[in-house]
């Protein structure tokens, strides 16, 4: 299957989104802040369907709703990314928006779909160096506040006295995982990040009480589950989504399983 | 080991010091000395200014009026010389993280950078888990140990850089009398053998009795400083509380009355539902 090029488009597209998922989605699950991580890629839609209506790349209408939500709902501060009301009507509003745009722009209806479920198949070699790209500067970010923020995650109270600006940290970190959700979103689409983001770490978790080891572990959990996902769908012809989601599903229930053994 | 480099020098100066939140006037020209070495129960009701006045120490909150002193210098945020132990709270619970990767992620946690630790830091780490006694508690996870567990795991994070002075906050809350116990003597311990300042702020006198050596009792902005026989009777009281409060001792222990109502008690109950706090069990005196 590597002999065709959109195979290989999709698997290098996967590999760097599924890396920067599971690492940033590591720190997400330890600070609860999950629903933030769904809540910013439906925002994302509608700045894809925006960027089709004003003739940009949706990529690019994605990366900038979604970082400009997500450095906004760091300054608003952690009380308020909490309210599950006014989050909830924020997120229906964007999808809201999001269909008004497609509305007006009914010549690409396929491409709606693409943008809620992901079509890693037709992931370009342009698109894919794009995505390197932003995957490199979302891992560099996330290196470089690593240490405060896992400081501020522990234990904000002392952090704080110590000098850590929480607030600081809760913008520059939503901020990365608005760009690692816009990369998400190329594969497994915007109703689908979770998928990537959230399920590897939560299943990593629950295999390890460290830091480092947790973070690789969610990164490998999260790249096999890409790449499974897409062979599958290479053989069953199936969407590749639909496959991750599964293997996503399958990893994570997999992890509670001893649990259950011990009981 | 690690006596502070001025032996002499007080460890907390409030010089008609005012505190404000929003609108409200938490602590109104207070001028107090805690010297080096003390052991300091914190007592008042809720909103007395408890955690308040431990976030103007660490420079969270400047003073509305006058200043604070820590240390001699003046109160500023990231002084490495105070260790903080903020109230518990529920997510640390839920953390899948062993003991060991909590308290490690304090060591140098202000600076950028990947979170490794290089050998003195997992030295520094193991040292403030052995001072608490909760070594044991390394390898296990968050969500698998006790509240009082926590509270030790809570504890060696504060000790971490070493300080010369402990602010504790409410490290009794919703623990059990045995366990109490165990919070206040291993503070106190700390206090001896590391030769350190150390502010425990508490809802009950009781617990904390055979532990301190002067209580600071905030109540409607004033603060009583001093000997528990000189702070804790009905004429001080009854300033701090601005209602007419009675003392009564019962066996070594200490009540706190208003009318027919047991205040300390009172207290407890209404924040924090926890029925199975009992006097009975806390005694130490």
């Amino acid at each position: 299957m590597l002999e065709y090029d959109f195979m290989r488009n999709a698997f290098a597209a996967s590999a760097m989104v599924a890396i920067v998922s599971g690492m940033v989605g590591y720190f997400l699950v330890l600070r609860g802040q999950t629903f933030a991580g769904h809540a910013l890629a439906h925002v994302g839609f509608t700045g894809a369907t925006g960027a089709f209506l004003v003739g940009i790349a949706p990529l690019w209408g994605l990366v900038g709703m979604t970082v400009a939500a997500g450095i906004g709902m760091g300054f608003m501060g952690e009380k308020l990314a909490q309210r599950d009301v006014a989050i909830g009507l924020v997120l229906a509003l964007s999808l809201g928006f999001g269909l008004l745009f497609l509305h007006f722009y009914t010549a690409f209806a396929t491409q709606a779909t693409a943008l809620l479920f992901g079509n890693v198949l037709a992931v370009d070699a342009e698109t894919v160096w794009t995505l390197m790209g932003l995957g490199v500067i979302t891992l560099v970010g996330l290196a470089v506040i690593s240490r405060p923020l896992l400081f501020a995650s522990l234990q904000p109270e002392l952090a704080e006295a110590k000098g850590v600006s929480l607030r600081l940290y809760s913008i520059l970190f939503l901020a990365i995982v608005a760009l690692a959700t816009a990369e998400c979103a190329q594969i497994v689409g915007v109703l689908l990040v979770f998928t990537l983001m959230v399920g590897p770490a939560a299943a990593a978790q629950r295999m390890t009480n460290s830091v480092l080891p947790g973070v690789i572990l969610s990164a490998v959990f999260s790249l096999a589950e890409a790449w499974l996902g897409i062979t599958l769908a290479f053989y069953t012809d199936w969407p590749s989504s639909f496959w991750i989601t599964l293997l996503s599903a399958g990893v994570y229930l997999a992890t509670t399983l001893p649990r259950f053994a011990r009981a | 080991m690690n006596a502070p480099m001025n032996a002499s020098m007080n460890a907390i100066e409030l010089r008609n010091a005012s505190l404000v939140l929003g609108q409200r006037t938490i602590l109104q020209d207070v001028t107090l000395d805690i010297g080096p070495h003390e052991f300091i129960g914190v007592l008042g009701a809720n909103g007395a200014g408890k955690t308040t006045l431990m976030r103007a120490i660490l420079g969270l909150l400047p003073t509305a009026s006058g200043s604070i002193r820590v240390l001699g210098e003046p109160a500023a945020r990231g002084n490495p010389a105070i260790g903080y132990m903020p109230q518990a709270r529920a997510a640390v619970a839920t953390m899948r993280l062993s003991g060991w990767e909590f308290v490690a992620g304090v060591v140098d946690g202000h600076r950028l950078g990947l979170p490794f630790l290089g050998k003195a830091g997992r030295m520094e780490v193991d040292r403030a888990l052995d001072l608490v006694g909760a070594s044991s508690l390394a390898r296990r996870q968050l969500s698998q140990t006790s509240g009082g567990e926590r509270q030790r795991l809570l504890l060696a994070q504060a000790l971490v850089c070493r300080p010369h002075l402990l602010l504790l906050d409410e490290p009794l809350i919703s623990l059990d009398p045995h366990h109490q116990s165990g919070v206040v003597e291993l503070a106190k311990a700390l206090q001896v053998e590391l030769g350190i300042t150390v502010l425990f702020s508490a809802h009950e006198l009781n617990p904390l009795l055979f532990a301190l050596d002067r209580v600071l009792y905030l109540g409607g902005g004033h603060a009583a400083l001093g000997s528990v026989d000189e702070v804790i009777t009905g004429p001080v009281l009854s300033r701090l509380y601005g209602s007419e409060i009675e003392v009564v001792r019962v066996n070594g222990r200490i009540f706190v009355m208003s009318g027919s109502h047991d205040l300390e008690r009172d207290h407890r109950r209404h924040d924090h539902d926890h029925d199975h706090h009992h006097h009975e069990g806390a005694a130490h005196a």
